[in-house]
């Protein structure tokens, strides 16, 4: 795993919670700063990728590991 | 780029209706969406301080129940006393284990993300409802205000 700033556990939260949590975390970073959120909704992968696109905060990593979701996100 | 804009009219009362709203609300404020969420009719409920939503299988042939009572149980037996708190309770308790967010919880993210309530007017007078007894910054407004920046969103959904 790539070196991030700052991590956040969203494990057992569902829709749309880690999303949410994730983008509060994100305003507390800086520009090219780095965020590993941790989740086990198996719908956050597809959520996490539409919310990067969206939002412009590039997805470096996404990947599934011991049954939890990992994604690495780099604010814009 | 322009900021994208959501409206919503929130017109159900109950605790399953209550979701799809503050769901696709927060979200939308999340991905950066200017949001107004218009409440009418029994929509309003969702404004209340003290909420007290309940889900109700009587009528609703699509509600999963538990035992698979969904499958076997007569329908008239839905309507007995103590049939919809009892269903309400489960609901609860099944989307506590499953990590969903309550719809206090939900709408406090809502309105931390700048989430715009407007409360329909005519619907408070008809039903007799005191604004007291509604969360606060809760704004109040006829269909002309709805329009007004309804006609400006790019995705308008009646919930």
């Amino acid at each position: 795993m790539a070196n991030f700033d700052q991590e956040l556990d969203a494990s057992g939260l569902n829709c749309p919670l880690p999303i949410l949590r994730a983008k509060k975390t994100l305003a507390g970073l800086g520009s090219g700063q780095v965020l590993h959120i941790i989740a086990t909704d198996p719908g956050s992968v597809k959520d996490f990728e539409a919310f990067a696109k969206q939002t412009g905060n590039e997805l470096l990593e996404s990947r599934e590991e011991g049954g939890k979701f990992h994604f690495l996100i780099k604010k814009a | 780029m322009d900021q994208k804009k959501l409206a919503i009219i929130a017109t159900k009362g109950s605790l399953d209706w209550a979701y799809p709203p503050f769901i696709l609300g927060s979200t939308a404020a999340a991905l950066g969406y200017e949001v107004q969420i218009f409440f009418t009719f029994y929509g309003l409920q969702l404004l209340r301080k003290n909420l007290a939503l309940e889900v109700t299988p009587l009528g609703n042939p699509g509600m999963p129940m538990p035992m698979a009572m969904d499958k076997w149980f007569p329908v008239l037996l839905t309507a007995l006393p103590g049939m919809q708190a009892m269903m309400t309770m489960m609901m609860k308790k099944k989307m506590a284990a499953k990590g969903v967010a309550s719809i206090e919880d939900l709408r406090t993210l809502c309105q931390e993300a700048e989430v715009k309530f407007i409360a329909c007017q005519m619907t408070v007078d008809l039903f007799d409802l005191d604004p007291a007894d509604f969360i606060d910054n809760v704004e109040y407004g006829g269909a002309a205000t709805f329009f007004e920046f309804a006609g400006e969103t790019d995705i308008c959904l009646y919930i």
